[in-house]
């Protein structure tokens, strides 16, 4: 047997335009049948032939290698199809075209908690849950109290989960995922869960899956995850692929391309309007006037602009800065569990100057019920530099570090 | 700690493959998250109930005696010379059995779509569970026929020991229909809808309420057609005293038995494929 784990070669997956295949009415289905009997029953079960105007490709002529222990970063914006490449990895959809051998026993994460049922027990969803995720009973059985204390939910583990804090429901569903033994993992954005301890938990737990010897296809959109837990990476973009490489690389070239440099950008509505909507992110300078180009020794400003449709009892909007190795310099709240009444709001921050290491930045948004709820999130939507121009300093950023701060030094002696 | 399965056949994944066989190897190799499927079914369907599992008990219990009054007393419906209430309930024991199979079968994919879109497993699994999960129901019914006949003393006779292959036969039409359906329902929604009307138009057309001999002789051929009607009929050979064995009919009934769930699993197969997108 080689030390290839998965190969990849010429992958595609087609779909209809919308994304998803939509179920026709049996009316429609009917018509054509009684049109052309076998073309309807043919086309039915495989879709709309290829080639076909209405239809996109989510993936194109996919191909790579991944060896076995290798740990390989997926990124790319939504809809780059990150998601589709794994879910043909993970076997629950088969590609238009091309091929995939996968030599190992897969798990696949694209989801925690999936199949929970909230009339049920923590117990008996730990149960479900891992015979869903393909653990048999003795494999949970040896590793229930490891499970459950990873979890933190002891206490409740016989309330019905419907019970549960959301907090406590993420923490129990990702306990058991991050249980699995396969040889090869594959796991699509499920770190963003729970509070910041436990995804600080979780992502400590990936890294120790790393270290063992497996294989792991790791999609993301914390570029300092991607670049703390993968050697290689991969970047998608319309279905294809960009850039493939040393991880530095590929997270500096999905930086660089998700943010055009520009000194304000239209964020996309989210996919489910649930209330809150940002519209914009804006860069200023010292003087109000809009730059993407800011000088190392000034102020500078942040102003976020969002819509709130309906009462939000508790909103936190925050925005952070990733600086161009995908470091998160910081995040800071704009407002933190408010009320808000619907309206029209902006909201303008002043960045001190003689802070921030010249360099280029990246700016996401967000804004959440914290711990509760995520209404909308823009990772990495505008992107700025901060610009040398002092000239006692001749550092680039990693030599540097993250920040250059101007400090206050008292000086004695002489 | 790793437990390391060196597998040494890749898992090959290829375009949609078009007609092929059920991978039953796979099923089996499954069938602890089979098992844990119907226990969650079972599980979930008696929860936040104040008497649980009594009213797997209640519901036919009640049915047997709405129907008693009224097909039994008001209608003066025969009953071959059985007690009504014995009858009645000898047919609507594997009749429920079925229907419940048909439609909790028949929704399950729809049912279990996030499972469909975010796991893999042969999908076969989920319409299965449906309908094994009904297995609990009928048990705690037979026991509540096997009370009914002692209370009117009504004793079964050697054909008894048939019973299991008249639910084997029962099982197997509930599965071969439901795997029709649920396919179907995934596709075009309008069978969810279908489903329970086509189960109450069904047991009109089968003998549950009254008895095949009402139906005129010249007629008998046609409904036999209905393969529900042996299957019946059979299960009431089995459990009641002095009834001729209905060969022919359950004949019929496994061989449409046998056709069902075999085109059922081949076009379940051939649909499989596309469910995770289209569900």
């Amino acid at each position: 047997m080689s030390d290839i784990a998965i190969h990849i070669e010429h992958l595609g997956k087609q779909y209809r335009i919308g994304k998803r295949e939509t179920h026709r009415s049996l009316r429609e289905a009917l018509s054509d049948a009684l049109a052309a009997p076998a073309r309807a029953f043919s086309a039915a079960a495989r879709h709309s032939p290829p080639g076909s105007a209405d239809s996109i490709w989510a993936l194109d002529d996919i191909t790579f290698d991944v060896k076995g222990g290798e740990v390989v970063g997926i990124i790319g914006r939504n809809g780059s199809g990150k998601s589709t490449l794994l879910k043909i990895l993970s076997r629950i959809t088969l590609p238009t075209r091309g091929l995939a051998d996968i030599y190992g026993r897969v798990g696949s994460l694209l989801e925690v908690g999936t199949g929970f049922h909230p009339e049920l027990t923590g117990r008996e969803n730990l149960y479900l849950n891992g015979a869903i995720l393909g653990m048999k009973k003795a494999e949970i059985d040896r590793r229930f109290d490891e499970i459950v204390a990873f979890s933190e939910v002891e206490k409740f583990l016989d309330t019905p989960v419907k019970h549960y804090s959301s907090g406590m429901y993420m923490r129990l569903a990702f306990s058991v995922a991050a249980h699995l033994e396969p040889e090869i993992l594959v796991v699509d954005e499920v770190l963003a869960v729970g509070d910041a301890a436990f995804q600080k938990k979780c992502l400590g737990k990936m890294g120790d899956v790393a270290k063992t010897g497996r294989t792991v296809l790791f999609v993301s959109h914390n570029m300092g995850a991607i670049a703390e837990l993968c050697q290689r990476a991969i970047l998608l973009d319309h279905g294809r692929i960009v850039e493939m490489g040393e991880v530095n690389g590929v997270v500096r070239a999905y930086l660089s391309s998700v943010a055009e440099k520009a000194e304000s950008a239209a964020i996309a509505p989210p996919e489910v309007d649930k209330g809150v909507t940002l519209q914009r992110v804006a860069v200023y300078d010292d003087e109000m006037h809009n730059r993407s180009e800011l000088d190392y020794r000034y102020p500078f400003r942040l102003r976020l602009d969002f819509n709130v449709t309906k009462p939000i009892s508790q909103l936190s909007p925050w925005l952070s800065l990733t600086n161009q190795y995908g470091v998160v310099v910081f995040t800071t709240w704009i407002d933190y569990q408010q009320p808000y009444e619907p309206g029209h709001y902006t909201a303008v921050g002043v960045i001190p100057g003689q802070l921030l290491t010249p360099g280029s930045y990246y700016v996401s948004v967000g804004a959440e019920h914290y711990r509760v709820e995520a209404y909308h999130y823009a990772p990495q939507c505008l992107s700025f530099d901060i610009i040398n121009t002092d000239p006692s300093f001749d550092g680039t950023l990693p030599g540097w570090g993250v920040i250059h701060p101007k400090l206050d030094w008292h000086i004695q002696g002489g | 700690m790793a437990r390391v399965e060196l597998s040494s056949a890749p898992v090959r994944i290829r375009p949609a493959r078009g007609w092929a066989g059920i991978n039953l190897r796979e099923v089996w190799a499954y069938r602890e998250l089979l098992f844990y499927l119907v226990w969650r079914d079972v599980q979930v369907r008696y929860k936040q109930t104040v008497i649980g599992v009594a009213w797997v008990v209640l519901q036919p219990l009640a049915t047997a005696v709405i129907f008693s009054i009224i097909f039994g007393n008001f209608a003066r419906m025969p009953s071959d010379h059985l007690p009504y209430a014995v009858f009645a309930m000898a047919g609507l024991t594997p009749w429920n059995f079925f229907s419940g199979a048909l439609i909790r079968g028949s929704a399950s994919l729809v049912a279990n779509a996030n499972l469909i879109s975010k796991v893999y497993f042969p999908r076969l699994i989920v319409p299965a569970a449906g309908i094994l999960s009904g297995l609990v129901d009928l048990a705690v019914v037979l026991v509540l026929l096997f009370f009914t006949m002692l209370f009117f003393r009504v004793v079964p006779g050697p054909a008894v020991l048939a019973l299991p292959l008249i639910l084997l036969i029962t099982f197997g039409m509930g599965l071969g229909v439901s795997l029709w359906l649920s396919a179907l329902n995934v596709q075009y929604r309008d069978v969810g809808y279908l489903t329970p009307v086509l189960a109450q138009m069904w047991m009109y057309a089968t003998p549950v309420i009254y008895a095949s001999s009402l139906i005129p002789e010249k007629w008998r051929w046609v409904y036999a057609l209905n393969p529900m009607v042996g299957v019946i009929d059979g299960f009431r050979w089995a459990v009641l005293p002095g009834r001729p064995a209905p060969v022919a009919a359950l004949a019929f009934s496994t061989a449409v038995m046998v056709i069902l769930l075999v085109s059922g699993a081949l076009f379940f197969r051939r649909m499989e494929d596309s469910f995770a997108d289209v569900v």
